[in-house]
């Protein structure tokens, strides 16, 4: 039966070693991998003022990008090709909330500039390869037609 | 309770139960938003609700871990800790570091990272509020007669979740850095070293109420805990498939993560065996009533609710929905909150002399508080899945899914009300404890 020494090997031994693997595939990934698929050498010093103006909002407060935030209002991570940029860009100028049905953003009222910058921002994050998110509706062509 | 200075505990039990009912307030505003109803939007809008909501759970949870540590630290090591006015100190510094990040979010003053909204300014306040509290309590077991593995795992687990905090403070340009490395935080503390502090904890509740023979029980934590490291770890991963990440993630997250339930499942069966096998003399039925509930709702909650959405096929089509929301109130309730409730169950009536845990509103507020957690799991759960079907396989647009959804989040509402009675009762009888009696102190 196993030993209580035995059983602290297995736990002291197995968290370095997964540690160990952990860290060098972290380091794999952010070294080689996400400058690639994240198209780093296009992340312009406008999309990085966009990102400021992003994280400063708390816009993931309300949003998903990438999949990740909350679950208010819609995932960003395609907005631009969905909606467009103008769409966008009267959106966070409005100094009304906008309220689709009634579901309302605060208004940001921002200057054209950091409108632009964000915008910029979610056009790089629009380019990503994220391994197929978000994925295409499969069952759209599946509804009865009248 | 043989120490005095045990007592401290008392403060951030406190802290910890008030951080919780202003939790569950700002949940209220963010249902009754998705409902439809966002009268507060000018002065409370979803966002800073949100944000409120995530980090007083944070430091709810963290408060509790903390008073289970400066009530268990002195018990195990056999010794007073080491210094009250830097516990006093510590305390205030958290409270008013609490309120100041709660206000701050009301005015803009945060960072829109999920789960790590505090400004930087502030983290830094954190790590030296954390560093003293690492302080008094690594002191205290390292000149205390005894060091038991008990009491040595909890540390570990309260001393790395410290040094993980400080990945989440480095600035990144890139989008999915930021996001890679906050899960470092987020994801290798609650799926990690917070399995340790609540490993040590359930072990230190299952020593003094079942009355089994501590060697046995330290022996299964070991294990336990090593679990957790083998599938938790790489299990990290998950977060990492969809987020401008390599696809190698996927099968590394995916066969981790499907293994994670096994920590929580060794967690689950090993209460219920020590429970089983023990002669269960001490009297507070409640408290053992409270580290059942946790072993085996983590397992539920955290375990299989978790494995349910985090295989790369299916996470395609949940990642962002409320499916994840789903998870997350049952996990967070059933391995920390519940843990953080059994534990202030435990030591008040040996803190106070008070034997509260007789009177039947502690026994409803038990079964109130899960079965309003499960039915908010379960609204949750529906309506996530509407979501993913409307939103993501049929192409509907969002606004017009959320319309679509909303009787669901009438549900969540109604279960959430029976959760909150639940919790109000275990406020009154927390209070009703009244404050720590030094009558209380016995010595052995």
């Amino acid at each position: 039966m196993l030993s209580k020494n035995q059983a602290r090997t297995f736990f002291l031994g197995g968290t370095v070693v997964f540690f160990l693997i952990f860290l060098v595939l972290s380091w794999h990934t952010l070294a080689k991998e996400v400058p690639e698929q994240t198209n780093a050498e296009n992340l312009s010093e406008s999309a990085i003022r966009g990102k400021r103006i992003f994280d400063k909002n708390n816009c993931m407060g309300c949003h998903t990008i990438l999949g990740e935030g909350a679950y208010y209002a819609p995932e960003l991570t395609k907005v631009i090709d969905r909606k467009g940029e103008e769409y966008c860009r009267i959106i966070l100028m409005s100094k009304e909330p906008w309220q689709p049905r009634g579901r309302k953003m605060v208004a940001y009222g921002m200057t054209e500039q950091e409108a632009a910058d964000v915008i910029e921002f979610l056009k790089w994050i629009g380019e990503m390869d994220l391994n197929g998110f978000p994925p295409e509706p499969d069952l759209k062509d599946k509804l009865p037609t009248e | 309770m043989k120490y005095k200075s045990q007592q401290v505990a008392y403060w951030f039990f406190a802290l910890s139960v008030i951080l919780l009912v202003l939790q569950i307030a700002y949940g209220f505003v963010m249902a009754f938003a998705h409902l439809g109803y966002d009268g507060l939007h000018e002065i409370i809008p979803f966002n800073a609700a949100s944000a409120t909501h995530k980090n007083l759970l944070v430091v709810w949870i963290l408060s509790g871990f903390m008073g289970a540590a400066y009530y268990i630290i002195p018990d195990e090591a056999e010794r007073e800790l080491i210094s009250i006015p830097l516990v006093k100190l510590q305390f205030w510094s958290l409270a008013i570091v609490g309120v100041v990040a709660v206000i701050g979010f009301h005015l803009g003053w945060w960072e829109g990272r999920k789960f790590l909204e505090i400004p930087r300014p502030l983290d830094y306040l954190v790590v030296i509020n954390v560093l003293l509290f690492l302080y008094i309590i690594l002191m205290t077991l390292f000149t205390g007669k005894k060091r038991t593995t008990t009491s040595l795992v909890l540390s570990m687990g309260l001393f790395f979740a410290a040094l993980l905090y400080l990945p989440g403070m480095i600035w990144f340009d890139n989008q999915t850095m930021d996001s890679f490395f906050r899960w470092w935080v987020v994801h290798l503390w609650v799926e990690g070293v917070w399995e340790l502090i609540m490993g040590g904890i359930l072990a230190y509740l299952l020593i003094k109420l079942t009355g089994v023979d501590r060697e046995l029980i330290e022996k299964w934590l070991y294990v336990i805990v090593g679990l957790t490291f083998l599938s938790g770890v790489l299990g990290t991963g998950h977060h990492y498939y969809y987020i401008g990440t390599p696809k190698y993630w996927l099968m590394i997250g995916g066969i981790f993560s499907a293994m994670e339930p096994l920590a929580f499942l060794g967690m689950a069966l090993f209460a219920i065996a020590m429970y089983r096998k023990g002669e269960k003399r001490h009297p507070n039925k409640l408290a053992l009533t409270w580290t059942l509930g946790t072993a085996i709702l983590s397992f539920v909650g955290a375990g299989l609710l978790g494995v349910a959405h985090t295989l790369p096929a299916v996470n395609l089509w949940t990642h962002g929905t409320f499916v994840t929301a789903m998870h997350g109130h049952l996990a967070f309730w059933g391995a920390y909150g519940m843990l953080v409730l059994g534990m202030i169950t435990y030591a008040m009536p040996l803190i106070t002399g008070r034997k509260m845990y007789t009177k039947p509103g502690a026994n409803y507020a038990f079964w109130l508080s899960n079965i309003g957690m499960i039915g908010m799991t379960t609204a949750f759960a529906v309506a996530g899945v509407t979501q993913v079907y409307l939103e993501r396989k049929v192409g509907m647009d969002f606004v017009d899914v959320q319309l679509a959804m909303e009787v669901h989040f009438l549900i969540l509402i109604g279960a959430a009300s029976i959760f909150t009675l639940g919790i109000v009762l275990y406020i009154i009888n927390f209070f009703k404890y009244g404050s720590p009696s030094n009558e209380a102190l016995v010595t052995a």
